[in-house]
């Protein structure tokens, strides 16, 4: 079997990934760089019989795993999973429509209108770009001065994706939240991710231990997944007095810190879907 | 052997080393992306859409 990974820069993950793709008998993986690569929309020059998209660029991501699938080549993820899961809007749409928890969210053109979706959400609130990662200008709004202080700056100085107002209720996480993997079906384990900071992002120095994966949260984590189209995906989960509730979806998960904490072999795991969708 | 661009440390890059990939400068830290066999260059700098 020929897998194609596409990749940025090569970081723990791809590394793992590609020793684990290299030592399945049969299988022959090419890495494939999106800073130099050219499609050509006319003419499929590839022989993959899948593609696993590891880039860390979102915009180029979505891009190449588009014109893979229309070249007939399946992917991992798909192009529906990367659009859903790069917009934080488009996430909490398809959590809702499935019926899933997740906290109240408002979403805003104008920084009037966002200060009254605030106003009416309540303080703390929090505001996030609709595309973004790892933590990355997150705010946590306290009350209305705040509100207004963030919204102007954000009107003056941010760009075009900053004229999307994505305010979503502040979650009291007493010092922790889960973030959940689940490849295909199944949600092979979770971490725990610990942070004094009311953001708990590893990439922002949360602590990771081992969550165990009760029955509540492989539900909730299998529905969030199939939510977005499934595939490969790591969950933010939040713990609430009512139970489980989805914030967010990743869908090019980060698991360097999260194989020895819970003993999963994540990318076995992942290379072993991958291989089963290039059968198909 | 490879060279630092940043502070000029020589260092021999481990077997299996992928071209593409992140590594450290044990001299000064800074983050170096593997470009050949004996060669690095500077890592690229985080952009608005990096992430998971």
């Amino acid at each position: 079997m020929r897998v194609g990974l596409i990749h940025s820069i090569i970081r723990k993950e791809e590394k793992l990934l590609l020793d684990e793709f290299r030592s399945r008998p049969g299988v022959e993986v090419a890495t494939i760089d999106d800073r130099e690569i050219v499609f050509n929309l006319h003419k499929n020059n590839y022989s993959f019989d899948v593609v696993i998209e590891r880039c860390v660029n979102h915009s180029r991501a979505v891009h190449a795993i588009k014109v893979f699938e229309d070249f007939g080549i399946p992917t991992v993820n798909t192009y529906q999973v990367a659009k859903i899961c790069g917009s934080k809007f488009l996430t909490t749409q398809a959590i809702i429509k499935a019926g899933i928890r997740t906290p109240r969210c408002y979403l805003a053109f104008t920084p009037e209108s966002a200060l009254a979706a605030m106003d009416e959400l309540g303080y703390p609130c929090v505001i996030k770009p609709n595309t973004g990662s790892w933590g990355r200008l997150l705010s946590k709004i306290n009350d209305r001065d705040a509100a207004e202080a963030i919204l102007e700056h954000k009107e003056v100085l941010g760009s075009y994706h900053h004229s999307i107002f994505y305010i979503q209720e502040y979650m009291e996480k007493r010092g922790k939240d889960i973030r959940s993997f689940v490849v295909g079906a199944n949600c092979i384990c979770a971490i725990y991710r610990h942070s004094e900071h009311w953001i708990t992002n590893t990439a922002r120095g949360g602590r990771a231990s081992n969550c165990p994966v009760t029955g509540e949260l492989h539900d909730i984590s299998v529905r969030a997944a199939q939510a977005v189209g499934g595939g490969v995906v790591a969950i933010d989960v939040f713990e609430t007095p009512e139970g489980l509730s989805i914030n967010e979806v990743n869908y090019t998960m980060e698991f360097r810190n999260s194989i020895d904490t819970t003993g999963v072999n994540i990318p076995a795991k992942v290379v072993d879907y991958v291989l089963k969708v290039g059968k198909r | 052997m490879a060279e630092c661009p940043v502070c000029g440390a020589e260092f021999k890059l481990v077997d299996g080393a992928e071209k593409g990939e992140i590594i450290t400068c044990n001299d000064c830290g800074s983050e170096l992306e593997v470009t050949g066999k004996d060669s690095v260059q500077e890592a690229p700098q985080e952009e608005e859409d990096w992430g998971e």
